[in-house]
């Protein structure tokens, strides 16, 4: 089933007197649960790609098909509607709310959704649980070390139970190993069948994924398919 | 989002930066509490005032010797005959008036009192038996001067607390005999305390017969008649009437003025009315300072939030939902200042209330109510401006800056 259907994307930026195409005429489709890799160098275009993907910016041109609705056309509340209940989103800087605990911070989208209380602790002691994070629940997140940051950052992308997990230089912050224990959590929410998008410059963090998108001055430069099997004997 | 939800959410953002909080909430703080005690002051100044007046009497009409225009001083009063003294018999033609209840002469001079070896200079009040009632005298002791002949000069004397303290000290007074200028009167009572009030300090007054006063002062004129008409409605009339009698009784010359205690009162209260709200005004301007103040804080706010914002807006936040949060801050941040200052403002009522046990110093209830009103609306309106800049931040942007 196609989850995402990008025609003819455009995005130009107006930097003075010049033009800037960050994303120039992007076809683009991805199969729900796959597992892609975006990869290129700075200014590439794969955040721009990535910040349209989670409906946090918009096309100059083109067409953003996600479930099969178009979702260029949606009113601003209606793509925060979206990205609340299908989009979940993990960034490099974790961006937690400092003044949160680990579990406020997970409750966080189901707070801003208007779920009830009850329902609302249920599945933060659940995701606690399932992330390990069972003893941090009440830790601010400068009293949590880097992993378990971005653990309490995934945790609080996927309680919704979203179709699409946006993932933004997820290990950048992170030791190698720190960072192998996220790739791995992020892969078995993948394997739950959730789609994972990464945006990585780490070329063994790409190899990893079933598939890589190579962008380059905002174009698609390849975009390789390989069976999982294969990616992981390479790393 | 539920409405608890952004309440708690809110709170914890203004208590997670408390020196910013604090300092807003302070500055509301101080706005409505200076609105709070400057009306305490103005309005506690014009209970003073209207309870002093109130203390002479009810329904009170007064008759005075002279004709005083009320447009100030008339050159053309200059070169009219003088008035002609106000009497005794004046005063008693009075009671004819159908309006009038009571009637009271009076008589005002100083004299010398002395008694035991002890002299002290007093002012010396004639007049009769309805005095006491027109002017809602208490007697702490004895009893007022007699229902007599106003022609007859017993010689019996009413003294004021102060006298009787100074002259007697712990002795008993009433009964005893003391020297009034060149006459002896015995002590038949003693007032209660009032304390200062306006025109005579009852506290250091000698009340004699009008007869006897006339006698001791060589002279047959009043000071001033006193009326008391027989209802609130009747003073109009009572004033009509006296001025009538006493133009008919001094030969078709309107020469004396009659003044209700109603209209000086209603002077004094619209005057000081409003002075109140005068004050409160200007200490409105604080109120408005203070807004200006939070809005400041806010746009600090939405500026070091901003990663904040941006996230919850990825997570699925609506423009709406950021707008709500941080103007509820802002309410928050008023709401707190406004309850601090209407604290602060009472305790500093309260104290003024005890350093100066007289002066009634009460806030009034629609200068509290217009003071935290303000102090809301103005946090509110200037909660607008950030609250709207952080719904329309770019989220891409306000992500970056991390």
């Amino acid at each position: 089933m196609t989850l995402i259907a990008l025609a003819a994307i455009e995005r130009v930026f107006h930097l003075g007197e010049t033009d800037v195409h960050a994303l120039a005429r992007i076809d683009l489709t991805i199969a729900a649960g796959e597992y892609v890799a975006v990869v290129g160098p700075s200014g590439s275009g794969k955040s721009t790609l990535l910040n349209l993907l989670g409906l946090l910016d918009q096309p100059t041109a083109g067409t953003y098909h996600l479930e099969g609705r178009d979702v260029t056309t949606l009113s601003p509340d209606e793509q925060a509607a979206v990205r609340s209940r299908r989009i979940g989103f993990v960034f490099q800087s974790f961006h937690l709310v400092p003044r949160l605990t680990a579990a406020e911070n997970i409750a966080l989208p189901m707070m801003l959704d208007g779920v009830p209380v009850v329902v609302r602790e249920q599945r933060v002691r659940q995701a606690l649980r399932d992330f390990g994070l069972d003893q941090r629940a009440n830790h601010r997140p400068d009293e949590l070390s880097g992993g378990q940051r971005q653990r309490v950052a995934i945790a609080r992308a996927t309680i919704m139970q979203p179709a699409l997990l946006l993932a933004d230089e997820p290990t950048g912050n992170l030791d190698r190993a720190t960072g192998e224990e996220v790739v791995h959590l992020l892969e078995a929410l993948n394997a739950q069948g959730m789609t994972l998008i990464v945006v990585t410059h780490d070329a063994a963090l790409a190899a990893r994924a079933g598939r890589q998108i190579m962008m380059e001055d905002g174009r698609v430069k390849s975009d390789v398919s390989h069976a999982a099997s294969t990616t992981l004997t390479s790393v | 989002m539920q409405y608890t939800d952004i309440l708690r959410f809110a709170r914890d953002a203004a208590t997670a930066y408390p020196l910013r909080t604090l300092l807003s909430v302070l500055a509301m703080a101080i706005g409505v509490a200076s609105v709070v005690l400057l009306t305490a002051l103005g309005d506690g100044a014009r209970r003073y005032v209207v309870g002093q007046f109130s203390s002479l009497g009810s329904n009170l009409v007064i008759v005075l010797p002279g004709r005083s225009a009320t447009g100030g001083f008339n050159p053309a009063n200059g070169i009219t005959t003088t008035p002609r003294d106000l009497t005794v018999d004046d005063a008693a033609a009075l009671l004819r008036a159908p309006a009038v209840q009571r009637v009271a002469p009076l008589a005002v001079g100083t004299s010398e009192i002395s008694a035991g070896g002890r002299v002290r200079e007093v002012v010396a009040a004639g007049s009769t038996a309805s005095f006491m009632a027109i002017r809602n005298f208490q007697l702490a002791q004895g009893r007022f001067l007699p229902e007599d002949d106003w022609r007859s000069s017993a010689p019996v004397a009413v003294i004021g607390m102060t006298i009787r303290n100074d002259i007697f000290g712990n002795q008993p007074a009433v009964g005893q005999l003391i020297r009034l200028g060149d006459r002896r009167v015995r002590v038949i009572g003693v007032l209660k305390s009032t304390g200062q009030g306006v025109g005579m300090n009852t506290d250091e007054l000698v009340i004699v017969p009008v007869a006897l006063a006339q006698a001791l002062f060589n002279s047959n004129t009043l000071f001033r008649i006193m009326i008391q008409a027989r209802g609130r409605e009747q003073i109009e009339a009572a004033k009509a009437q006296a001025t009538a009698i006493i133009k008919a009784r001094h030969g078709g010359e309107e020469d004396v003025t009659v003044i209700t205690q109603d209209a000086v009162l209603a002077t004094f209260d619209k005057l000081l009315g409003a002075l109140t709200a005068a004050v409160a005004g200007i200490a409105a301007i604080s109120l408005l300072v203070a807004g200006v103040l939070v809005m400041n804080v806010m746009l600090v706010a939405v500026t070091q939030r901003k990663a904040e914002i941006g996230l919850i807006k990825a997570l699925g936040a609506r423009g709406s939902t950021i707008r709500q949060i941080f103007l509820t801050e802002a309410a928050m941040l008023s709401l707190a200042g406004a309850v601090t200052g209407y604290l602060l403002g009472q305790l500093g009522a309260l104290i003024l209330r005890q350093l100066f046990p007289v002066f009634p110093a009460y806030a009034p209830g629609w200068a509290v109510a217009a003071a935290l009103m303000t102090a809301l609306v103005t946090g509110l309106l200037f909660g607008i401006l950030p609250a709207r800049r952080a719904a329309q931040l770019d989220p891409v942007d306000a992500l970056m800056r991390h």
